[in-house]
């Protein structure tokens, strides 16, 4: 490509605007800044959970006391003031009292200019959704037509209520609170998240989907998930977010635990887009997530799908662990970094069963200023005889300010198993581009075809209804230069 | 003590090695770049050291006389970390090789120059503290060395001792050299080698650079090279572990000219509890250079192998070209292999790449053999001859690759790699 026109590309995809930097002006409790032994109690209170939930969090509080916030990763994560942040915000506040059941019209309206179907005469969209916005679920959709079929789908809230004793079983299960950090941090102060149960043997007839939401000022989001999909059952799970443009950096310390038993299958689907912060890198989202899987049972499967688009800072892993003996999993990653963005992120494989498999995909762009690492674990341990792995890992670059790194481990600790890591690293080809161009396809456009083929491979892995949003999200980074 | 056997101007750095190893400590296993090998295990024994500088008893050419068939070479010893005086001082107008304090003496401009220019990680100031005396290879502008220079290191004693090694190798624009560096060691009692080499390339220089490890299961290595290569230089280098105890090499590569290129090379056959750990990061500074690495561990019994290969790019290193393979074998259930490749690049017009893989032998390749009537084990070994070969083939010189071929299918063969010629070989380790 002509340096005239490189310089264009970069230039105009330095430039694309986030569009659901909106804020919405809505009524919002939020608890004095600060954390301390009565936040975490005070969170428990108004969420009216049981004393083991409180025990748990206090627990989890007290050993992210002992803990220092880590800084291996690749990226410049600046000290983070943890008393300067409101650990509960709820958006429903007051008016909840008055109106049960029925959302707030404000709330509606956001959730509707962000595309997301809260109203069930959507019914065509085949997606049942969570939408948390800060600390509460607003809403989730056709709760009573997946209970037919025995499926809990509800905020983790709530299931603390009505599931106590599942949710009692699994959580922490797969995520303890002494796994890292920021693990600790958010089980002594979640908020909302989703609840899934997928019984014996159900296949769930639809997508489920939660929505997340930051939408207050100096708040942080700290939502957790848990996805029990019992012996024989399927689901698929797609999670989406979005934040306010807003000047001062918000942190989101989530966690995603999976469970997956005997012959079951989960399917997890990201599209991330919290916002990534304005072109000279101020603002935008911490993401600090801790996401695993266990494929507890025989032939589980687990599949996470991610496009990483957004976030001043991505610091995440989705793992999976293969103890069930034949069980598999699989990790497709798209992450586009532009401007100042950063991003550590990649997936952990860990082989604890016999014959098990792992599948690694992993696509990166980097454009602007910005930083995008890939960093994976693939560990065979000594009792998963037969174990097989295959990673391969791409990135391109776009521009000459913008840096794409690899760190991939390795540890294979028996003679049976097979690894197998390939990366690349390389601008868009300049043959693929004279052969488009060779054809009437002009630079720009060739730049897209090329950087959506890039991606095909990941964004195939997408269900259809997120498959749309990501090549739509990922046109708009790309927005401009490349169609 | 340290101050009194050898020349001020080696002497000169010990005080700034000392503060950097107080600040920084000996790395631990939480240090990422030490993550898989317990440095700190390595120091424990009650080593001895030769402070006393007393001359050799004994004429180490009696002891190990390992010269590669076809290929002349002029050998310098290396016994602990005392340079033999009969090798030292070897000079003219255009080349010496010989002892550090001796060269020290004849040219302080140059080595003060060249000497601990690079430093290191802590590890690289313990020897710096330490060391006393050892060995520089200095060639002169266009000058082409004719015979390879092999430095045998040589390990002996009855008592727990610890050598601090340390080569500088200055090469003038346009010089050509073969280095060829064996680690032997004949006791049965731990030894431990620190050491430090660093060479520098000048512009259009050539040097190939091999190293063989084969030493006791006692012994251990702690060593660090640092490489800085000017333009359209070109470095060979290969390390080659045919047995050792446990060992830690860390090698840094600086492409600071442009169209530098370099080969790297690297084979590890281990088995027992021999524990290797080849630890590379390769800067590319500069435009229009070139990385080429292969690294191939097979691991039996409980053997551990590590490989972390990181290639850099820094900002404005474009038309990088830079390829990495690390393909390792495990042909025991106790054997483990940890192994990081890696990519941090700066820079958008490049071509990088890498590749690893662990996994076992080809099953239909031995189904293969055994319909032909080779038998199970003679189908494997030919098969870890044939995975070894791929790192053999890529070292230049003619004579010493068949010489290393027959090392290899010796050490698979019968698990040693010994010539039968010298007393060392004849009784090792005794």
């Amino acid at each position: 490509m002509p340096q005239s026109q490189d310089n264009a590309l970069v230039r105009d995809i330095a430039n694309r605007d986030y569009e659901y930097g909106f804020t919405t002006d809505i009524e919002t409790e939020v608890i004095p800044r600060g954390l301390n032994e009565d936040v975490v109690r005070l969170i428990s209170q108004k969420k009216g959970e049981p004393q083991w939930l409180l025990d748990f969090r206090l627990q989890a509080f007290r050993h992210w006391l002992t803990m220092q916030q880590p800084t291996w990763g690749h990226v410049d994560l600046p000290p983070i003031d943890y008393q300067a942040i409101s650990y509960y915000a709820d958006p429903r506040g007051r008016k909840r009292q008055g109106n049960s059941g029925e959302i707030d019209p404000e709330l509606q309206k956001t959730f509707d200019k962000l595309g997301i179907p809260l109203n069930e005469r959507l019914a065509l969209s085949g997606v049942a959704v969570d939408a948390v916005m800060d600390s509460v679920s607003v809403k989730t959709t056709f709760r009573e037509k997946l209970a037919e079929k025995g499926i809990i789908f509800c905020s983790i809230s709530e299931a603390v209520k009505t599931h106590p004793d599942l949710v009692r079983q699994y959580l922490g299960t797969v995520v303890p609170y002494r796994d890292n950090f920021f693990a600790a941090l958010n089980s002594a102060v979640f908020s909302d998240g989703s609840f899934v149960y997928i019984p014996r043997g159900v296949r769930c007839p639809m997508e489920l989907s939660t929505y997340f939401r930051i939408n207050a000022i100096n708040t942080g989001q700290f939502e957790r998930t848990l996805i029990v999909c019992d012996d024989g059952g399927y689901v698929s799970y797609l999670e989406g977010c979005t934040a306010p443009m807003r000047d001062e950096n918000q942190l989101h310390a989530a966690i995603v635990e999976i469970v997956v038993c005997q012959d079951a299958e989960v399917k997890y689907s990201t599209v991330q887009n919290w916002y990534p912060g304005d072109r000279q890198g101020k603002g935008g989202v911490y993401n600090l997530v801790t996401k695993r899987g266990l494929l507890r049972g025989d032939r589980s499967k687990l599949s996470w799908t991610q496009v990483e688009t957004g976030s001043a800072i991505t610091w995440k892993y989705p793992s999976c662990v293969l103890k069930g003996d034949g069980s598999s999993a699989e990790f497709y990653s798209v992450a586009v970094t532009n401007n100042h963005q950063q991003a550590d992120t990649g997936t952990k494989m860990v082989h604890l069963g016999r014959n098990t498999r792992s599948t690694i995909v992993s696509k990166g762009i980097s454009a602007g200023r910005s930083q995008n690492s890939y960093r994976g674990l693939v560990r065979v341990a000594p009792q998963a005889e037969g174990s097989r792995n295959y990673s391969s890992c791409d990135s391109l670059l776009l521009g000459n300010a913008c840096g794409a790194h690899t760190f991939p481990y390795i540890d294979v600790n028996n003679d049976s198993s097979v690894v197998e890591h390939e990366a690349t690293t390389s601008k868009i080809s300049e043959d693929q581009l004279l052969y488009c161009n060779q054809r009437g396809i002009p630079p720009e456009e060739a730049v897209a075809l090329i950087v959506n083929g890039y991606a095909k491979d990941v964004l195939n892995k997408l269900p259809m209804e997120f498959a749309v949003e990501a090549q739509k999200l990922l046109s708009v980074s790309l927005e401009g230069s490349v169609g | 003590m340290l101050q009194g056997g050898s020349h001020p101007l080696i002497d000169r750095h010990r005080a700034s090695a000392l503060a950097q190893l107080k600040a920084e400590g000996l790395p631990s296993r939480k240090v990422e770049r030490y993550k898989y090998t317990d440095v700190r295990a390595m120091l424990e024994p009650d080593f001895g050291l030769n402070f006393s500088r007393l001359p050799l008893r004994f004429d180490p050419r009696s002891l190990y006389r390992c010269k590669v068939p076809g290929l002349g070479s002029t050998l310098h010893y290396v016994v602990g970390d005392m340079v033999e005086h009969k090798t030292g001082g070897q000079q003219d107008g255009s080349f010496f090789v010989g002892s550090m304090t001796e060269f020290a003496k004849r040219s302080p401009e140059l080595f003060s120059t060249y000497y601990n220019k690079v430093g290191g990680d802590s590890l690289a100031a313990l020897n710096t503290m330490l060391v006393q005396d050892g060995l520089v290879i200095w060639i002169g502008k266009g000058h082409k060395a004719d015979n390879l220079i092999q430095v045998v290191n040589l390990s002996v004693g009855s008592v727990p001792m610890m050598a601090n090694r340390r080569q500088l190798i200055i090469m003038e624009e346009g010089a050509e050299a073969s280095i060829l560096c064996c680690n032997h060691s004949s006791t049965a009692q731990p030894h431990l080698a620190t050491e430090v080499v660093e060479a520098f390339l000048g512009e259009g220089s050539h040097l190939q650079y091999y190293q063989i490890e084969d030493s006791a299961e006692a012994s251990s290595l702690l060593g660090t090279a640092n490489f800085v290569q000017q333009g359209a230089s070109r470095l060979d280098y290969a390390s080659v572990t045919l047995s050792g105890g446990t060992s830690r090499r860390t090698v840094n590569v600086s492409l600071e000219g442009v169209g530098a290129d370099l080969v790297m090379s690297g084979l590890v056959i281990a088995d027992g509890s021999q524990h290797t750990d080849n630890n590379l990061l390769v800067t590319h500074c500069a435009p229009g250079c070139h990385s080429d690495m292969l690294y191939k561990y097979i691991l039996d019994g409980s053997s551990t192998g590590a490989f972390a290969g990181k290639v850099m790019v820094r900002p404005g290193a474009q038309q990088t070209d830079s390829q990495q393979t690390n393909a390792n074998l495990c042909v025991s259930p106790q054997a483990h292999m940890y192994t990081q490749p890696m990519l941090e690049i700066y820079a958008d017009d490049v071509k990088c790449n890498h590749g690893s893989t662990v996994g076992q032998m080809y099953e239909a390749a031995l189904f293969y053999m055994a319909q032909r009537g080779i038998g199970p084990d003679e189908g494997r070994l030919l098969l870890q001859q044939a995975f070894a070969w791929d790192v053999v083939l890529r070292i230049g010189l003619l004579p010493l690759r068949q010489r290393l071929m027959s090392m290899v299918e010796e050490r698979f063969r019968r698990g040693t790699s010994l010539c039968g010629d010298c007393a060392m070989c004849q009784t090792p380790n005794s």
